[in-house]
């Protein structure tokens, strides 16, 4: 496991990247995906479409073939971001997706008295959202959604395609330099599951906290 | 769910205002095809000469090719998967506790990785420890190993899913344990949890793409190279990009409708593993709204 020590700043450096990675792409793709499931489920037709069509056609599209389109045809296109910025685009679309589909399943979950008594009392389509559907939604699919969360830490890996240093090619740069892998890839393993674990318990926290007795 | 959008019918001033939102979102939608449309023109990615090699039958077959090599591995890991995977299950519900705690461990650590880790690991690692295999195999065993794990947890919750009475009926009909197993618990777990396989079964294709970065000639790669030698990668890629969602969307449609009928025809709802990955999340999270949605009704 000496290797591991050794070459400790350089796991350090791509559990920060991973990190990083990992937490800028879940915010953005937390407010887009809300922005999707509530266009999913609005009265305008043209933007359940455009939603629906967004959703399904990211989310079937595997990982690294949006990646490698963002950084080897998008230039071609006059759009040149740094490896750092494209990984985070597209974890960030990709989780969006996943954001949205789960979102929505929480909108359905709300009973429909819910949405009919804000209707009585004369909200509008986007107050009924905002206000009365959305808070309840979102509470439900706390635990979901830390599963994405968790998903998306792990999807921060194929990052290392394009060349991003984080925690893989971390793992992948010391088991080539020392001609160690066993322990390089353990050492990066450890610290995947020190960032996955965690995550788990503070979504169970947060579900707890969040939940309304009923 | 009767109306398509949430809530009830609209009154006549909520819909004439939905009409206005809709014809000028509408409008957003098809400027926004427009420019994307101008600029691809204006950098002359939709000049015939970036599409025609897409006509002629080496460049078609070229990408055929890249598609079999995709589905040959992803089914040749699927079926290592599920076999590891009920290996897995049945290990982690054994009687004798060690059995447990060691398959566990195996379980919670497979699936706690990046997959793109174990393919790296196979791929980079395993020939200098005097594993020589075909890439083909490092994509396989990361593959194997981490789907394994995925749905031993699916198989497990399967197992676990059905009512007690079934296993306890077997015993005193005299049936022993593995009897029981055989007989009367697989053949009803296995048909409830045969969406999440399916839907499993789109994540480890989507995933198979991951060989592309350990030189893996498959469709990804394949997808690569055609774009570097024609210089339109942004076409290949598009191409690419079709044809895993023709493949996916036909899976999920058909996991989807399973599922449907699933919950009408045995009253219950997909299998739910928490934390398996964001296709499994989804589907648990699918799955619970419409228990709620049922208790509700």
């Amino acid at each position: 496991m000496n290797v591991v020590f050794d070459n400790l700043d350089v796991f350090l450096q791509g559990m920060r990247r991973t990190v990083e990675l990992s937490v800028l792409s879940f915010i953005f793709a937390f407010v887009l995906g809300v922005i999707v499931a509530g266009l999913r489920v609005s009265p305008v037709p043209p933007l359940r479409w455009a939603s629906a069509t967004y959703v399904e056609v990211v989310r079937n599209t595997p990982l690294l073939v949006l990646m490698f389109m963002v950084v080897f045809a998008f230039p071609s296109i006059g759009f040149t971001w740094s490896f750092f910025l494209s990984a985070v685009v597209v974890l960030t679309a990709y989780t969006s997706t996943f954001v949205g589909e789960t979102v929505r399943s929480g909108i359905n979950s709300v009973s429909k008295g819910q949405v009919e008594a804000a209707r009585a009392l004369g909200l509008t389509f986007p107050q009924v959202l905002r206000l009365v559907v959305m808070p309840q939604a979102l509470r439900t699919v706390v635990g979901p959604l830390g599963g994405i969360f968790i998903a998306l830490l792990k999807n921060s890996g194929v990052a290392v395609a394009i060349s991003v240093s984080e925690l893989t090619s971390a793992a992948t740069q010391v088991g080539t330099d020392t001609a160690q892998f066993i322990p390089a890839f353990l050492g990066a393993a450890a610290a995947y599951l020190m960032l996955t674990i965690p995550s788990g318990f503070a979504t169970g926290w947060l579900e707890r906290k969040v939940a309304i007795k009923r | 769910m009767t109306a398509p959008f949430l809530g009830d019918a609209l009154g006549p001033r909520g819909r004439r205002q939905t009409r206005i939102i809709t014809a000028i979102s509408a409008a957003v939608i098809v400027g926004f095809i427009v420019v994307a449309l101008t600029r691809l023109a204006d950098k002359g990615q939709l000049d015939a000469a970036k599409w025609e090699p897409f006509t002629q039958w080496p460049v078609q077959k070229f990408f055929l090719l890249g598609l079999k090599v995709t589905v040959e591995v992803s089914l040749v890991s699927m079926v290592g998967a599920m076999v590891l995977g009920t290996i897995l299950a049945l290990a982690r519900l054994s009687q004798t506790a060690v059995v447990r705690w060691v398959t566990t461990l195996f379980v919670e650590f497979f699936r706690g990785l990046p997959l793109v880790l174990l393919i790296f690991f196979c791929a980079l690692g395993l020939p200098s420890y005097g594993l020589d295999l075909s890439v083909f195999w490092y994509v396989a065993i990361g593959l194997i190993v981490y789907n394994g794990a995925v749905l031993g947890e699916i198989f497990r919750a399967g197992i676990l899913s059905l009512d007690r009475g079934q296993s306890e009926a077997a015993y005193s009909l005299g049936m022993g344990y593995w009897q029981a197993m055989l007989l009367v618990i697989i053949p009803q777990a296995a048909r409830r949890m045969i969406p999440a396989i399916v839907s499993q079964l789109v994540t480890l294709l989507k995933d198979s793409s991951l060989g592309a970065a350990v030189a893996f000639e498959e469709l990804l790669r394949r997808g690569r190279i055609n774009g570097e030698f024609f210089g339109n990668m942004l076409q290949s890629l598009f191409v690419v990009a079709v044809l895993y969602i023709v493949v996916n969307f036909a899976l999920s449609m058909l996991a989807r409708r399973l599922e449907v009928r699933q919950r009408r025809r045995y009253k219950a709802g997909a299998i739910v593993v928490p934390g398996a990955g964001m296709d499994l999340a989804l589907m648990g999270a699918q799955g619970e709204s419409a228990e709620i949605a049922d208790s509700t009704t």
